[in-house]
């Protein structure tokens, strides 16, 4: 591999990391929202 | 945001292409998601008992993921028709931007996870439902039948048929016969939609040998058939205004576009050309063939709230 496609590859894993994350973090705070909700409307 | 991303293959040294995000993004067709969203909130909004905004939220998500994933296994068992038609060479698969293996694992997972986030938020028979959607749409569709029959876009259209039935479901917990009609509205729907498409890029699906109408029965039996589903599919556009399942908002507004629909389908069966430079029904049709849809069910949910929204303008 040259240089050029080492950087491009780190940069793309990077990338998709960070994406990762967020949706990750997107789920938590849904999944969270989504019990509470329940127990709200059970109760 | 564009999903035509302008990312060059990357390969590592084991060989193996690093795919950027946007391309997995690309598999989801985000274009055709938006219709799909749409119905499937619609079917939501019109039922009779309405979600927790979170978790309609979340139910509508299950639906758009859901779609992703169908849409992912489907690029990646047709990757090899996609390589030989112009529309579809610029994905991610065709394109050699991500390895099939990572396209499988995507579609699956997201799917997996589509129904369990159904479950969780609505109901099980709104997942089951949305579970057989994905495995029709897959199985069904893309794995048996596409490549078998010129029939493939009718059995096609099943599976699109199924987000209101899934926002019915998810709302009401059940299926009766008003999302059983938006089913087969959208069922019947599809055939005068698609192969209104494939008789402009009939070259296209000829040349990738998918047995498509157009390829196999020709142009004039296609125009044929396309009005041959355009009638019942007025008639069921209809059907929920005298049945008193939809109020007048809702089935005047289905009159009048369904009748426009049938005007343009005439047109198309009169339209002799074989050339697309002259298929200007065709694509006529095409075009209002998706605006109808979103009136159709945009008019369905403002017909459902109007009572709420009249009380609510009376009390301010």
């Amino acid at each position: 591999m040259t240089p050029e496609e080492e950087d491009i590859i780190r940069r793309r894993q990077k990338s998709r990391a960070l994406v990762t994350a967020l949706i990750l973090g997107g789920l938590a705070i849904l999944f969270y929202l989504i019990t509470i909700t329940k127990l709200v409307v059970a109760s | 945001m564009n999903t035509r991303t302008a990312t060059v293959p990357a390969r590592t040294s084991t060989g193996h292409i690093v795919a950027d995000w946007r391309d997995f993004y690309a598999l989801t067709k985000p274009g055709v998601m938006k219709l799909v969203v749409f119905t499937g909130l619609a079917g939501m909004l019109a039922a009779p008992t309405q979600l927790h905004p979170i978790l309609a939220f979340s139910a509508i998500l299950a639906i758009a993921l859901a779609h992703g994933a169908a849409a992912t296994l489907n690029q990646w068992y047709e990757a090899d028709i996609d390589a030989v038609m112009k529309r579809t060479a610029d994905r991610p698969l065709p394109a050699g931007r991500m390895d099939r293996e990572a396209a499988l694992h995507f579609g699956v997972g997201l799917g997996v996870f589509s129904v369990i986030l159904m479950g969780i938020a609505a109901n099980w028979l709104a997942a089951a439902t949305l579970a057989a959607a994905i495995l029709f749409y897959v199985c069904i569709y893309t794995i048996w039948l596409k490549r078998r029959t010129p029939q493939n876009i009718v059995i096609g259209g099943a599976a699109g048929a199924f987000p209101p039935l899934i926002g019915w479901a998810a709302a009401t917990g059940e299926i009766t016969l008003m999302p059983i009609l938006l089913f087969t509205l959208i069922f019947l729907w599809t055939p005068p939609h698609f192969w209104a498409l494939s008789l402009f890029v009939n070259a296209d699906y000829a040349r990738a040998g998918v047995p498509m109408m157009t390829v196999v029965a020709g142009t004039r039996s296609t125009r044929r058939q396309m009005l041959l589903y355009t009638m019942p599919m007025t008639a069921v556009a209809i059907a929920p205004w005298p049945l008193g399942l939809a109020g007048p908002i809702y089935g005047v507004t289905a009159t009048v576009l369904s009748l426009v629909f049938l005007a343009l389908a005439i047109a198309v069966v009169r339209n002799p050309s074989t050339k697309t430079a002259h298929m200007v029904p065709e694509k006529r049709l095409f075009l209002f063939s998706i605006a109808y849809l979103f009136a159709l069910f945009g008019a369905l949910v403002v017909d459902a709230w109007a009572p709420v929204i009249l009380t609510i303008g009376a009390g301010a």
